[in-house]
């Protein structure tokens, strides 16, 4: 038997999707391949690594998340520079945390202002997501699609009940948006069908929401590598978003990771890794230290 | 591959003469295709065509188990490439590196400490499975001190590592009834370890600097009877590693093609710059098909992780963990003692029912079928409703337990509460918190009757 290495091509390529603009802009997706087989295809992007910056005094925080931002966590504009500064995160995600109408219930109007004037200092790739509240984040969503209008922000989430107000929004001041459906590919293609009848396929990208190592890691997992089978294999044109996946907020709250400072970064670290290994392009980390190490880890 | 009946029918005698105990030779091949019979119970086939019908049928992926007793490993016959077709079968062998150069008390404590690395999770233990134990040091001696030290004081399956291949064998004969994995086998040292390997019934771990000299060595190796390997490609970058062990399972599973039909080895202890690269690694090569990852890991922080990932990744997708839907007694509760309610997913109940041994307040933990699902899930899937749960208090005659009447529940679950209040109007219910492990802070605050 001799053997010939049974490489695998696909005719069709992951969408290609802007985040930021100017300079500091950067592509995410495009890929032909499955993650990290440069032997068999084209990654014309390495994936997005983004720092999770919140625009409120985070609450509960294990110390060692705390830590490397405690100087700078009750003011949002200084905790995301200090992010790109110090810590060299290329795409920040701004979560709009003020807003959770469970919460401190902060204005639409508050909460673009901060968001205005991250953008304006640092200039670099944002995402900016809402609390998953669908009729309290479709109005802050489009107060900042607004304030922001042409920077291209990334925004989310938006989902089956909110995202006709959200992405018409998105559409008129040139943003991109993260289409979320949970834990089902079928969902996710659903809501790019309904998105793709008035907006731009290149400017979505597909969250089918995260899931921690130790409390459902592998339904995620599984779900991002169909999503990219569909996408590559049967090249279904609804499936060929990139892939977001928002890992920090919940690994950090589990337990494990709460139990020392070097479990839980590599609680988040595995996560992110393995998420990555199914074909997530674009993961939001929390602590600097465990983004780093990925990003050294993928850049060999 | 596997074959198909009419592929197998025409390789019968077809004389439908019943003694197979089936009525004619295609329902025989029809079972056969199935797993329903087994070849030898047809008498008349020829020696030669059963011969090729045994390698046809055979899984594309050979099984390979070193060790022995109830501590031996088991790797490999997986059948996807992806988790979501199917599942993955053979959890990843995890084996801690010791080397013949380390000071004797450095192996003394590594020992120890490997022995300590198990964890309960969720009803299973999760633990380290094997010692790699390596001869750096290239004197026969030191390294038979090592490999009868680790003999005499665990009960871990080995892999011996040794490019001395005199040593290699002499110390796989002490310990051979515990079956070692003999590594490296490779294309200079093989036609010396064959009669060695199956003298003493071994494993061969195979190494090659590329895939073709590997298959070099696997076909030398089967055709002289030796059928359990493990394949070590040479990769020593996680990308690279990542490669290799992709291109190995495609050509077994899709190609069928049989000199890479084995499961596979990697070493992350020699592929990174420092714990925490390490610990990724070795995660992402188990993510990717390493049949067996080699680590110098031993510190809880980060074998643990590791642990719990291998969990996820092999757990079966068809099927959701569950446990038994009842109202469980945690710690001896009695009519004054609270109740709480959560899913049958079995995480919840676990990380529940522990959290109320941790507070030190027995309690009744009312499990709810929700086939499998959190309570959020559940709640949006009508699983976990007021009425779900309002049904489920007749059905157990929770009102009589107690002599409260007061419901805690999960704290994510906030519009359940004015559901609850609804269905099961004479009751309080107590928004608990959000996340089990505040269950015994809000206990020792908040219950009282
Ligand atoms: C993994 C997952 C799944 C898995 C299921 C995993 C499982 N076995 O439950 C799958 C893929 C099957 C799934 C499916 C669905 N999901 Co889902 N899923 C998740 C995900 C990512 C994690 C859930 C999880 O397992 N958490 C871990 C467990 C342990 O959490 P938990 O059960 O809440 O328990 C914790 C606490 O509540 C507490 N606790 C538990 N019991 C008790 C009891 C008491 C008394 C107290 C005090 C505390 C307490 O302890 C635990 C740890 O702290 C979440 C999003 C997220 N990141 O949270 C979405 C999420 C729960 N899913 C959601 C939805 C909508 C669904 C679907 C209905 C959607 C669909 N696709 O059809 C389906 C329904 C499933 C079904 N067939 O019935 C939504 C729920 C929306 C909501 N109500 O807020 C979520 C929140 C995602 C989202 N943002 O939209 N999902
Ligand atoms: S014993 Fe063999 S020959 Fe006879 S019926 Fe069965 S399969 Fe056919």
């Amino acid at each position: 038997m001799t053997y010939e290495a049974p490489l695998e091509k696909h005719p069709v390529n992951i969408r290609e999707v802007v985040l930021g603009e100017g300079e500091k802009a950067q592509k995410i997706g495009g890929e032909n391949t499955f993650p990290f087989h440069s032997f068999e295809g084209s990654l014309p992007n390495p994936p997005g690594l983004a720092l999770e910056v919140l625009d409120m005094q985070p609450e509960n925080w294990a110390t060692w998340a705390l830590d490397p931002f405690k100087d700078v966590s009750s003011d949002p504009v200084e905790w995301a520079r200090k992010g790109v500064e110090e810590y060299g995160a290329e795409i920040l995600c701004l979560r709009l945390l003020s807003t959770d109408p469970m919460g401190m219930d902060a204005a639409p109007e508050e909460a673009a202002k901060t968001v205005r004037k991250i953008v304006d200092s640092l200039n670099i790739p944002l995402i900016v997501l809402g609390t998953g509240t669908e009729d309290k984040d479709s109005k802050v969503l489009i107060e900042v699609a607004r304030a922001c209008s042409g920077k291209n922000l990334l925004l989310g989430p938006v989902l089956k009940g909110n995202y006709q107000e959200i992405a018409k929004a998105a559409l008129e001041h040139g943003h991109a948006i993260v289409a979320q459906a949970s834990m089902d590919a079928n969902l996710t293609k659903e809501l790019n069908i309904a998105l793709c009848k008035f907006f731009p396929p290149e400017k979505i990208v597909v969250d089918p929401t995260s899931s921690a190592l130790g409390y459902g890691m592998e339904y995620t997992f599984s779900i991002i590598e169909s999503i990219k089978q569909f996408g590559l294999v049967d090249k279904d044109k609804m499936m060929q978003m990139p892939v977001f996946a928002d890992i920090g907020i919940e690994c950090w709250r589990t337990k494990e990771a709460r139990e020392s400072a070097e479990q839980g970064i590599l609680w988040e670290a595995t996560t992110g890794m393995t998420f990555l290994l199914a074909g997530a392009n674009l993961v939001v980390f929390r602590h600097p230290e465990a983004l780093r190490l990925i990003k050294s880890m993928i850049s060999y | 591959m596997a074959l198909k009946g009419a592929e197998i029918m025409k390789m019968l005698p077809k004389t439908n003469c019943k003694e197979c105990g089936c009525a004619t030779c295609f329902a025989f091949a029809m079972k056969l295709a199935t797993g329903g019979v087994k070849l030898d119970d047809c008498p008349y086939i020829d020696p030669e065509v059963k011969a090729e019908l045994e390698g046809a049928m055979a899984p594309p992926m050979k099984l390979v188990t070193i060790g022995a007793g109830q501590n031996a490993m088991v790797i490999g016959e997986e059948e996807v490439m992806f988790r979501h077709e199917k599942t993955f079968f053979h959890e990843p062998g995890i084996a801690v590196l010791i080397s013949d150069k380390e000071s004797e008390p450095d192996i003394d404590e590594k020992l120890a400490r490997v022995k300590d690395l198990r964890f309960e999770r969720i009803g299973n233990v999760l633990k380290v499975n094997l010692l790699a134990l390596s001869n750096d040091s290239g004197d026969g001696g030191t390294f038979e001190t090592l490999v009868k030290k680790a003999y005499e004081t665990t009960d871990f399956p080995f892999i011996l590592i040794s490019e001395d291949t005199d040593i290699l064998f002499s110390a796989a004969a002490m310990c051979a009834d515990r079956r070692p994995l003999v590594y490296p086998v490779t294309n200079e040292n093989v036609s010396a370890s064959i009669p060695k390997l199956k003298e003493l019934g071994l494993p061969a771990g195979v190494k090659g600097e590329s895939l073709d000299e590997v298959i070099a060595v696997t076909s030398q190796l089967k055709d002289a009877g030796v059928e359990e390997c493990v394949i070590d490609p040479g990769s020593r970058n996680m990308l690279d590693g990542i490669r290799d062990q992709t291109l190995i399972r495609r050509a077994a599973l899709k190609k069928g093609f049989r000199p890479l039909g084995y499961p596979t080895m990697t070493f992350p202890c020699f592929m990174c710059r420092d714990k925490y690269e390490e610990a990724l690694a070795a995660s992402a090569l188990m993510t990717k098909y390493a049949g067996i990852v080699v680590t110098s890991l031993t510190e809880k922080e980060f074998i643990f992780p590791l642990l719990v990932h291998r969990f996820n990744i092999y757990s079966d997708p068809r099927r959701p963990m569950t446990v038994e839907e009842k109202v469980y007694e945690v710690s001896q509760p009695d009519e004054n003692s609270p109740i709480l309610i959560s899913t049958n997913y079995a995480l919840d109940f676990f990380i529940v029912s522990g959290a109320i041994e941790e507070a030190n307040i027995p309690a009744f933990l009312c499990i709810k079928d929700t086939g499998g699902i959190g309570v959020l899930a559940a709640w949006t899937s009508g699983k976990f409703t007021g009425e779900a749960i309002a049904e489920f208090f007749k059905k157990y005659d929770v009102e009589n337990k107690v002599k409260h009447k007061k419901l805690i529940i999960p704290g994510v679950a906030k519009k359940l509460k004015d559901e609850l209040e609804e269905e099961l109007p004479s009751w309080e219910i107590l928004l608990g918190p959000s996340e089990a492990s505040d269950i015994p802070k809000f206990l020792s605050e908040e219950w009282k009757v």
